[in-house]
């Protein structure tokens, strides 16, 4: 279904533009709803960081001739357990150990990546994206880690909601926080390796946290901040992606501008409402 | 179990007490910053179906004693048993319902009350099930026993202190405990919801032989209730029943009145 070339409406009549979509949507989707959670353990810049760590991975990979996914992914899940094991020793909010990180990464592979042969367009990709060129293989593959994310969080909703809200009473409680915390860690090194490749770290990272932002300004409850965060995750990839094609311009970056628009729109707009209902209530 | 059993004035840190199961426990226990002791050499029990008050002046231990006891923190010396196992080998917590002091809520989360109590039903071990039918009626249940029905659905951040403290009391509730550990729960909740949370209190040790462990400093609402009290100051100072404190005398033990909690000073 992916693959073939589907009857849509313009913008997104031609197949190319189809597989960046779905790729776009997939993202859209599995990255708010590990941010979710994320967000709430003051981690928002980890999808950044964990992004520079897979970056050197992938400066790692070319200079030794390896796969570049593979070392990524290496890299990745090693910064991202690095990071959690800062976090939960330190007991401090792990924006120290994240700057840490995220800088030494990406210097690292930037000294990787010059000795291997200079900075090309393909590494650019990386930190940006190249939606417009997926292929089909890139598609599918993405799509199927996109649902078994969503599925896992979905499953463990109840569980990881306990551990970043109230860490120690969920110790307490018997469930098993740092199982939960590492699997977290390691879901998020996987999503942004996985969608680093076809969208850049960029639009994976951004996503993480843009959409958790809006959607907790107007959720009533933590289901409703999950569906509405990844609702909005889905919505700016579609939208953004439109944009792109119509001003020709880079489609992870408009993407996410289109969710920092939902975010400022979301602001301005339930701050208005709370003012008219404090009026209201003022007048009863 | 036998509720009418007499109780030992002084039965610490026994396997039970009065022959009854031991819930918490806890033998020479000793915890400190450098060699800066802030617990030392504590013995307690807490059993089925009792009602233990733990009491002393700021600073004197009583919250890290609680997280000793939970196993949040690993002793010095000494051990302390939850279910008459170490706390930390325990992954199953069978049926613990805890309260702690100041549950770090972040305000920008919505969440509501009903997914806030929801949580104490993860203590039974099966974290990653859903909730079933049973689970939902017991939530339920336990919002109305701290008179929460009506806000229910209302973000947890949208609620007064008070009402928030109510819904982690709930939370322990959830568990259908068959120990509740509590750090000074009803701090600033209003006397309406302190009566109703010692109804409740009261119903779990008649009804199904809980032991409680409270710590306080408002316990005039469940003065009338406890079995015994505990009056920490690094060491246990004084462990059996209030009238028997209330005979020797609160200023027999080197606490200043004014920092244990009023119906102390009113036995006195």
């Amino acid at each position: 279904m992916i693959v073939a070339d589907l009857v849509l409406p313009f913008p997104f009549e031609l197949g190319f533009m189809q597989r960046a979509l779905v790729a776009c949507v997939a993202v859209g989707a599995f990255a708010p709803a590990i941010g979710v959670f994320l967000v709430q353990k003051r981690l928002s810049l980890i999808g950044d960081g964990i992004g520079h760590v897979a970056f050197a991975g992938v400066g790692a990979g070319l200079l030794a001739g390896l796969a570049p996914l593979w070392t990524a992914l290496a890299f990745a899940v090693a910064g991202s357990l690095g990071i959690e094991w800062f976090r939960a020793r330190r007991r401090t909010s792990g924006d120290v150990a994240l700057a840490i990180v995220f800088y030494s990464g990406i210097a690292l592979g930037v000294v990787l990546i010059s000795l291997g042969g200079g900075l090309s367009a393909d590494v650019f990709a990386y930190l940006f994206g190249a939606p417009l060129t997926v292929r089909p293989t890139e598609v599918r593959s993405i799509v199927a880690l996109g649902l078994g994310i969503l599925l896992t969080v979905v499953a463990l909703r109840r569980a990881l909601f306990s551990v970043v809200t109230d860490e120690e009473w969920s110790q307490v409680a018997g469930v098993p926080v740092g199982a939960l915390n590492l699997l977290l860690a390691v879901l998020t090194a996987v999503a942004v390796v996985a969608a680093m490749q076809v969208v850049g770290i960029l639009l994976v990272a951004a996503m993480m946290v843009l959409p958790v932002a809006a959607a907790q300004m107007i959720a009533r409850s933590f289901k409703g901040s999950l569906t509405i965060s990844v609702a909005i995750g889905i919505g700016a990839s579609i939208a953004g992606l439109a944009v792109s094609r119509m001003a020709g311009s880079a489609p992870s970056g408009t993407i996410v501008l289109v969710a920092a628009g939902v975010f400022v729109v979301v602001a301005v707009a339930s701050r208005t409402v709370r003012r008219i209902r404090g009026t209201v209530e003022a007048d009863v | 179990m036998d509720l009418t059993a007499p109780e030992s004035p002084r039965g610490r840190g026994s396997e039970s007490i009065s022959g009854r199961e031991e819930l918490l426990g806890a033998a020479g226990l000793s915890f400190g910053y450098g060699r800066d002791l802030v617990i030392e050499d504590v013995d307690l029990s807490v059993g089925a179906g009792e009602f233990v008050a733990l009491v002393g002046p700021n600073g004197s231990g009583k919250s890290t004693l609680v997280r000793l006891l939970l196993g949040s923190l690993e002793p010095l010396a000494g051990e302390s048993r939850l279910f008459r196992r170490p706390p930390r080998s325990l992954s199953r917590r069978g049926r613990l319902g805890y309260v702690p002091q100041r549950p770090n809520l972040s305000s920008e989360l919505p969440a509501t009350v009903r997914e806030i109590v929801a949580a104490g039903r993860l203590t039974d071990g099966r974290w990653w099930r859903p909730l079933s039918r049973i689970d939902r009626d017991e939530v339920d249940h336990a919002i109305a026993s701290v008179g929460l029905s009506d806000l229910s659905r209302r973000p947890v951040n949208a609620l007064s202190g008070g009402q928030q403290q109510r819904a982690f009391i709930a939370r322990a509730f959830a568990s259908e405990p068959s120990l509740l550990v509590l750090d000074e729960p009803i701090a600033g909740v209003d006397a309406a919801s302190q009566r109703l949370f010692r109804d409740s209190l009261v119903h779990l040790i008649r009804e199904h032989g809980a032991g409680v462990l409270l710590v306080s400093h408002e316990l005039s609402a469940v003065a009338d209730d406890v079995d015994r009290v505990i009056v920490l100051k690094r060491r246990v100072l004084f462990d059996g029943r209030p009238a028997d404190l209330a005979a020797q005398g609160v200023g027999s033990l080197g606490v200043h009145a004014e920092d244990l909690p009023i119906w102390l000073e009113q036995l006195a």
